[in-house]
């Protein structure tokens, strides 16, 4: 029998390797790419809750996440296109400019 | 449908966290890319099996078709990792960044599954006159100023990202 329960423990261990790839990789693209993969936990999260109390409201939240994270990544990816027409590097750390 | 959704779910779970782990430790990005295709295409799965039909298109859609295209445009357009360069940050900076992970998931895990309901509930109310039906009408009977927001916000992140990626005077 599937329960929440399940669900949650999968979107955590998502969301773990998320976190651990957005702290520990150079390179910008996969930081990206690992930020969806945190994206994509909470949604699961808020499909087992809206499957676990029978309500649609959690999938329209779902939805929006989803939005909101297409705007993210299609902006992200046009900062990383300048960064690297200017830089000629996807190296996140060659970006050190506004260290003090 | 509920005696073979734990195995299922099992099956695509493993799928997904495998995914994600082949995801992160690629040394190149587009196999970290087609590794994320596949953990999408699992967290799909399983949104079917949750009674999300209308959602795992979506996610189909949008993420494995749209999200992803995009990506791999990117990783075509800037320059492939050098052999010899280093992927990750040092040694003691990816044990600490694995402890930090597991802490925060334990802690997320340890506050979540104490509040988790034991059981799905009666999930008849989310099949009624179709999944697809219900999101709509949800959508545009109580979400309808977040909707109009949302698209507005697509809009600008469109505009935005042109104007960033323009070869062009100044940026």
């Amino acid at each position: 029998m599937l329960t929440p329960t399940h669900v949650m423990i999968f979107s955590l261990v998502l969301f773990g390797v998320g976190v651990f790839g957005v702290l520990t990789r150079r390179n910008i693209i996969i930081v990206l790419m690992s930020l969806e993969l945190i994206l994509n936990a909470a949604n699961l999260n808020f499909v087992a809750f809206s499957w676990a109390h029978p309500s649609i409201h959690g999938q329209v939240f779902a939805l929006f996440v989803i939005c909101v994270a297409a705007g993210e990544v299609a902006v992200g990816l046009a900062i990383l296109i300048t960064l690297f027409r200017n830089r000629n590097s996807v190296n996140i750390d060659e970006f050190h400019l506004m260290k003090g | 449908m509920t005696e073979v959704s734990l195995p299922l779910f099992l099956v695509f779970a493993a799928v997904g966290v495998f995914g994600a782990v082949m995801m992160v430790t690629r040394t190149q990005p587009v196999h970290s890319a087609l590794y994320l295709v596949l953990t999408l295409f699992s967290v799909a799965a399983i949104y079917v099996l949750l009674h999300a039909e209308f959602l795992a298109v979506v996610q189909i859609l949008v993420y494995a078709g749209g999200i992803m295209v995009l990506f791999l445009f990117v990783i075509f357009l800037v320059r492939p990792p050098v052999p010899g360069e280093a992927r990750w940050h040092g040694g003691r900076h990816v044990l600490l960044s694995a402890g930090l992970a597991v802490i925060l998931a334990c802690a997320l895990g340890w506050h979540f599954l104490e509040s988790a309901p034991a059981a799905a509930g009666n999930p008849s109310a989310l099949l009624e006159g179709g999944n697809m039906e219900q999101v709509s009408m949800t959508l545009f009977r109580y979400y309808i100023l977040p909707f109009e927001t949302v698209s507005i916000l697509l809009l600008v992140s469109m505009i935005g990202a042109i104007a960033l990626a323009r070869k062009g005077e100044g940026v």
